[in-house]
């Protein structure tokens, strides 16, 4: 599904990622951790497309593809999904709207019609059930006034209606209490498949306790110093990651 | 001949076919006079800094077009919001048209300024109205010193007006440069409610300079909506002032949408004589190429438990240029004003200007006074995240405008306008999004 080959990127002539390598396969969870600062949502991004950041050496491969020279959308309408830390207000415009106008754009990419009014109702209405979404909420302009936890549920909800092939989540778990970190996570969950993969940024284990990762690797300096089964995550929060800079060092 | 020299001079043979003593002759010679004395006004003056008539005084323009104004409705058909059924006052060349008009003196006037100008039954009206509210600078005097046609619009008190009447001034270019002078007055009665819609529409790419006045008197909790649709051809410029007199508990509201035309100039001005008065300003202005549009407002509260919304947007592209100079003057008398204005801009382009001016002159000591004025580009963040949800950087950047845009859009009251206004704004941007905000 992706395969990330020593990647190394800058923002404003500043290396933030020294050598990334990341195989993810379909059907599978991987779990990003690391300290503050050691490029997680760069990696994010990254993949993404921001155009912000300078790809300096490596290859990201999307199913075989580099998609390192393509926009944003075009990764989109690959299907590539970034659950973003921190989304972006915009008031003027409904959730429902941004919605419909992200999947009829994504279908005409993909040179389909648009969706049918009643079908995309539809759609709406069971994935706003899934997340437990009020649809008050859906016809409010998208993000804005929203609470932490509103914004990160519109973002998993953004998800279960795009469907994509890759779903990056950043710190989804944050400004989540642990009943919205249930839905959110059961959300997920309900939308993995054998055809999909997840790769869930996070600072806590919390989180995995409900999105299960396969594997879990730590972030370091820009470059993944350390990957392991779930039970990697155990240790990191219980013991930090000092023990794993002297082991770097070693 | 300069242009000032040339208005002058006709006026003299224009003089003629006034009647000395018609009430308004005495008015037309003094405002001649202001004219003579003051001339086009220059960047010298406050109100004008960012706005210059130099390039547009150099044209030399018809005074008084030909008499051959045969127009197609389906040449003009686009322009109208109704084809049937409503009223419509039409003028080509600053000529009536009635074939393209619909007017009526059934419970209510919709008729030509010339005949109330003219007929003794209207007398008393003129008398009362004509020129109390409108101002006394030189363009303004001008235009009163010419003024000869244009909308006549009386609603009786407890009117209430159903369908939106249209006041739209078509230039054919039958003319190689045409300059045009309506003056539109506007009064609606006690209780009274009405729409209107004003359009000044070129037909051609020949220049046109349009100096229009609009006086709108405002009765006892009469309702005036009014909106003004700016989006004439490339050549085609207008100095549009407006001057709205407000009777107690009245509610006024303008909205100014400027997407087209060389030069706008709008000089909105709101007068509060009664209390609880309501006045709402608006406008979306969306500019590309070289265009310029000047939103000069004023409202002016006078008298106690007044509440003013002003709201203004600009989208600037290109090396288009805006102004908006906002001026709220609350006296002494005016204690517990409510004013708000906004006006918020995105230049699009490294080349695109914006002058923003807000003035706020209070002297009474017990008021709510707010403005907010911002200037900035598309936020990246935003443009990023729209792209990353698979739309285009051109649509993200189309939402993200629309998005702006969108707050005033939704308090035009008329839903077949409001569609089309979105449909200009689509067409202005360049794209075709799969929903109405």
């Amino acid at each position: 599904m992706l395969e990330i080959k020593n990647l190394h990127a800058s923002v404003e002539e500043k290396n933030i990622l020294n050598g990334v390598n990341l195989e993810v396969k379909a059907g599978e969870v991987h779990a990003i951790m690391g300290p503050n600062g050691s490029g997680k949502s760069t990696l994010a991004s990254v993949i993404a497309g921001k155009e912000e950041f300078e790809i300096t050496k490596g290859d990201v491969l999307l199913e075989g593809e580099d998609i390192t020279e393509l926009d944003p959308e075009e990764r989109a309408h690959k299907g590539v999904f970034l659950s973003f830390q921190y989304p972006v207000e915009i008031p003027g415009v409904t959730v429902t709207n941004f919605i419909k106008t992200a999947i009829n754009e994504s279908r005409k990419a993909q040179g389909l019609e648009d969706m049918p009014a009643s079908e995309m109702l539809k759609k709406i209405k069971e994935k706003a059930d899934l997340l437990e979404i009020d649809r008050k909420f859906l016809s409010r302009s998208l993000n804005e006034g929203f609470s932490g936890g509103e914004k990160k549920r519109n973002e998993i909800f953004q998800l279960a209606m795009m469907e994509p092939k890759l779903a990056i989540l950043d710190e989804t778990d944050s400004g989540l209490d642990i009943d919205a970190l249930k839905v959110v996570a059961n959300g997920v969950n309900k939308l993995r498949n054998k055809d999909n993969a997840v790769i869930v940024i996070t600072h806590y284990q919390r989180l995995l306790d409900y999105i299960v990762p396969d594997f879990v690797h730590v972030l370091m300096d820009g470059r993944i110093v350390k990957s392991g089964p779930k039970e990697l995550a155990y240790e990191l929060e219980e013991k930090g990651y000092d023990w794993i800079k002297e082991e770097v060092k070693a | 001949m300069n242009l000032k020299n040339k208005l002058l001079s006709s006026y003299i043979a224009f003089e003629d076919h006034l009647e000395a003593d018609s009430p308004i002759y005495d008015l037309k010679s003094k405002a001649i006079k202001i004219f003579e004395n003051e001339g086009f006004p220059s960047k010298k003056m406050e109100d004008w800094k960012y706005t210059s008539l130099n390039s547009l005084l150099k044209t030399d323009y018809s005074l008084s077009p030909k008499k051959d104004h045969a127009v197609e409705f389906k040449e003009v058909k686009q322009y109208f919001l109704h084809d049937i059924d409503t009223y419509k006052i039409v003028f080509v060349d600053g000529v009536y048209n009635s074939f393209l008009s619909e007017t009526t003196h059934d419970k209510m006037d919709v008729c030509l300024l010339s005949a109330a100008l003219s007929k003794p039954k209207y007398k008393p009206v003129i008398e009362a109205y004509f020129n109390k509210v409108a101002g006394k600078d030189s363009l303004t005097s001008l235009n009163t010193a010419f003024a000869r046609e244009g909308a006549y619009i009386y609603i009786p008190k407890h009117r209430e007006v159903e369908k939106p009447i249209e006041v739209i001034n078509f230039a054919t270019g039958n003319e190689a440069a045409l300059m045009l002078q309506p003056r539109n007055l506007i009064i609606v009665g006690e209780n009274a409610h009405v729409q209107i819609i004003e359009r000044h529409q070129s037909l051609s790419e020949n220049a046109v300079f349009t100096n229009s006045v609009t006086e709108i008197f405002a009765e006892k909790r009469a309702y005036v909506d009014y909106y003004k649709i700016q989006n004439d051809k490339a050549n085609a410029s207008l100095i549009d002032t407006t001057y709205i007199s407000q009777e107690e508990q009245s509610n006024c509201r303008v909205h100014t949408f400027s997407f087209g035309g060389k030069m706008t100039r709008n000089n909105l001005n709101f007068y509060q004589r009664g209390e609880r008065c309501d006045s709402t300003l608006k406008g979306i202005t969306i500019l590309e190429g070289k265009q310029h549009v000047d939103h000069n407002t004023l409202v002016n509260h006078i008298e106690p438990n007044c509440e003013s919304h002003q709201d203004y947007k600009g989208i600037f592209g290109d090396s288009s240029t805006g102004v908006f100079n906002g001026k709220v003057v609350v006296e002494r008398e005016a204690q517990k004003t409510d004013a708000f204005q906004q006006n918020n801009n995105i230049l699009i382009d490294d080349k695109a200007t914006i002058n923003a001016k807000p003035q706020l002159e209070i002297f009474a000591d017990d008021v709510k006074c707010s403005h907010g004025c911002t200037i900035g580009q598309l936020d990246e963040e935003a443009l990023f995240y729209l792209r990353s949800r698979g739309i285009g950087k051109k649509e993200a950047r189309a939402l993200l405008m629309y998005a702006f845009a969108n707050n005033v859009l939704e308090s035009v009251k008329i839903p077949e306008l409001k569609r089309r206004i979105n449909k200009l704004i689509a067409t202005k941007i360049g794209v075709h999004l799969g929903f109405d905000l």
